[in-house]
């Protein structure tokens, strides 16, 4: 089937098997290799990337269900060249270590920071709760994540 | 790597359109809501539909209403969703209870409240809720709409009475005031499936136990629910020795078996201990709502 998907703000549209995971199509198809592809059963969250505004594990849904619709990955959030503040976070506060789990990290706490610009630790850990980092113990998403949140506000001021 | 199988892809427009579609199809095809689920289940080839027709996108199922004196959702409203309406939780509180509880903010963004009952797996938080809630489930087939309690929604793992060819559409939850409801769930981790968990819903007669619903999910309950434990409430003092044994007689009935979440044993302890903590909140709760009805 034919399927078009809008994806970090450019049209894209590909013949592809219905079967196709979003993961898959998002990678191999548009070699868009910032989403990673982990555990494959929707435990991990390194897959994780939004489908319109909402943050999707794309290893447990079908590229034609994005059909129609705006994907937003890794790729697309730094804009003109300046990366956004979760990533100036996770760059600060050391929040990354190997990587593998940074992409699906980044977009569940951009989503979250757009829901609640002045989380508690206990709310980021709630939101990334359905995410598995071998590395850092989380600490360190957690602090990177308020420093991205306190910026952020500063910058409102 | 994981793929499904070859399958087909039909997306449905409206309710009519869906049920066109899966009486074109026929017994191969299959619905595909959030697809949490289901995708799944086709990686492994434990379903292998020849075409899914999606209604995830059918946004008149998507609601949360509350008509006269029940609480109406709409089969597609997603996890998340349920667990953000004011009015569910504030009726319902084993609603939101329960979902805090169920996967991860993630998965609840996607997961569909249909999707969670049609699946039936034994351990569905939702399916034991609404048990315990005696919901009324709204199928929609080629011939018109039918309603089923919740109770005898389900024949068996996952298994229920969604014929080929109809949808569920909608749960109603009727809305008693007075009452408190309450949901308890042991997992091995956050966001994890139950290892056992259990849901009440009481009302009360001064301190007398009116009405009880108990919901037991993962611990082998036939239908989800504990209707011997219940009988044993009905006209008792709301006090913790009608509530232990209302456990015991509702573990005595489970049949747990043993798996990789833990010993059969140990879930029928789970049985009884959940029961006792969920109806003690859920007596709890209909104590404080009977007061400000009292203060009005
Ligand atoms: C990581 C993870 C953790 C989870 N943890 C929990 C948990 O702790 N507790 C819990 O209860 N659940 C848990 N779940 C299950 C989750 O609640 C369900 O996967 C989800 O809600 C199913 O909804 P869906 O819309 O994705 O259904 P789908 O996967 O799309 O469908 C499931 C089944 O229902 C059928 N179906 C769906 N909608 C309809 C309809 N309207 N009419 C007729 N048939 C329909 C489909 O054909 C399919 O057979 C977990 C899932 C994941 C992935
Ligand atoms: S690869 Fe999707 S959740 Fe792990
Ligand atoms: S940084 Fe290595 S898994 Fe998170």
């Amino acid at each position: 089937m034919r399927i078009a998907v809008d994806v970090n703000g450019v049209e894209r549209s590909a013949d592809i098997e219905p079967r196709l995971l979003l993961i898959h199509f998002i990678r191999d198809e548009l070699g868009l290799t910032g989403s990673h592809w982990g555990c494959d059963t929707s435990n991990c969250g390194a897959c994780v990337l939004w489908l319109d505004d909402t943050p999707v594990k794309s290893c447990t849904i079908l590229a034609a269900m994005a059909d129609g619709h705006r994907v937003r990955t890794v790729e697309g959030l730094e804009r003109d060249g300046v990366l956004d503040p979760v990533q100036q976070g996770f760059a600060h506060c050391h929040g990354l270590q190997c990587g593998f789990c940074t992409p699906g990290m980044l977009m569940t706490a951009r989503w979250l920071l757009d829901h609640c610009p002045d989380p508690t630790p206990t709310q980021v850990r709630e939101a990334i709760s359905g995410q598995v980092c071998r590395c850092t113990g989380y600490e360190n998403i957690v602090r990177s994540v308020l420093w991205a949140a306190r910026q952020e506000r500063e910058n409102r001021a | 790597m994981q793929v499904p199988a070859y399958v087909e892809y039909e997306r449905a427009t409206s309710v009519e359109h869906a049920l066109a579609l899966l009486a074109r199809f026929g017994p191969r095809a299959q619905v595909l809501a959030g697809g949490h689920s289901l995708i799944p289940m086709m990686k492994l080839r434990l379903v292998q539909p020849e075409t899914l027709v999606d209604v995830g996108h059918l946004t008149e199922l998507r609601y949360l209403t509350v008509t006269g004196s029940v609480l109406r959702i709409g089969a597609l409203t997603r996890h998340a969703e349920l667990l953000a309406a004011p009015e569910a939780g504030r009726h319902f509180p084993i609603l939101h209870d329960a979902e805090r509880v169920i996967a991860d903010p993630i998965v609840r963004q996607w997961g569909t409240v249909g999707g969670s009952l049609c699946q039936a797996d034994p351990s569905e938080d939702l399916s034991a809720a609404f048990a315990a809630l005696n919901a009324t489930m709204v199928i929609t087939g080629p011939d018109g709409t039918r309603a089923v309690p919740a109770r005898q929604f389900h024949t068996g793992p996952y298994e229920t009475v969604v014929a080929q060819g109809e949808l569920l559409t909608e749960i109603q939850v009727p809305i008693t005031p007075g009452a408190g409801s309450a949901y308890e769930k042991v997992g091995r981790r956050v966001g994890d499936w139950p290892v056992g968990a259990a849901g009440a819903a009481i009302r009360l007669d001064g301190d007398v136990i009116a009405a009880a619903g108990i919901g037991l999910a993962a611990v082998g309950a036939e239908h989800f629910a504990a209707p011997e434990a219940e009988r044993s409430l009905i006209g008792a003092q709301a006090g913790e020795q009608a509530l232990a044994r209302a456990g015991q007689i509702a573990a005595e009935h489970a049949r747990p078996v043993t798996d990789q979440r833990g010993p059969a044993d140990y879930k029928r302890h789970l049985a009884s201990e959940l029961t006792v903590r969920a109806l003690r909140r859920a007596v709890a709760r209909a104590r404080a709502a009977g007061r400000s009805a009292r203060e009005g």
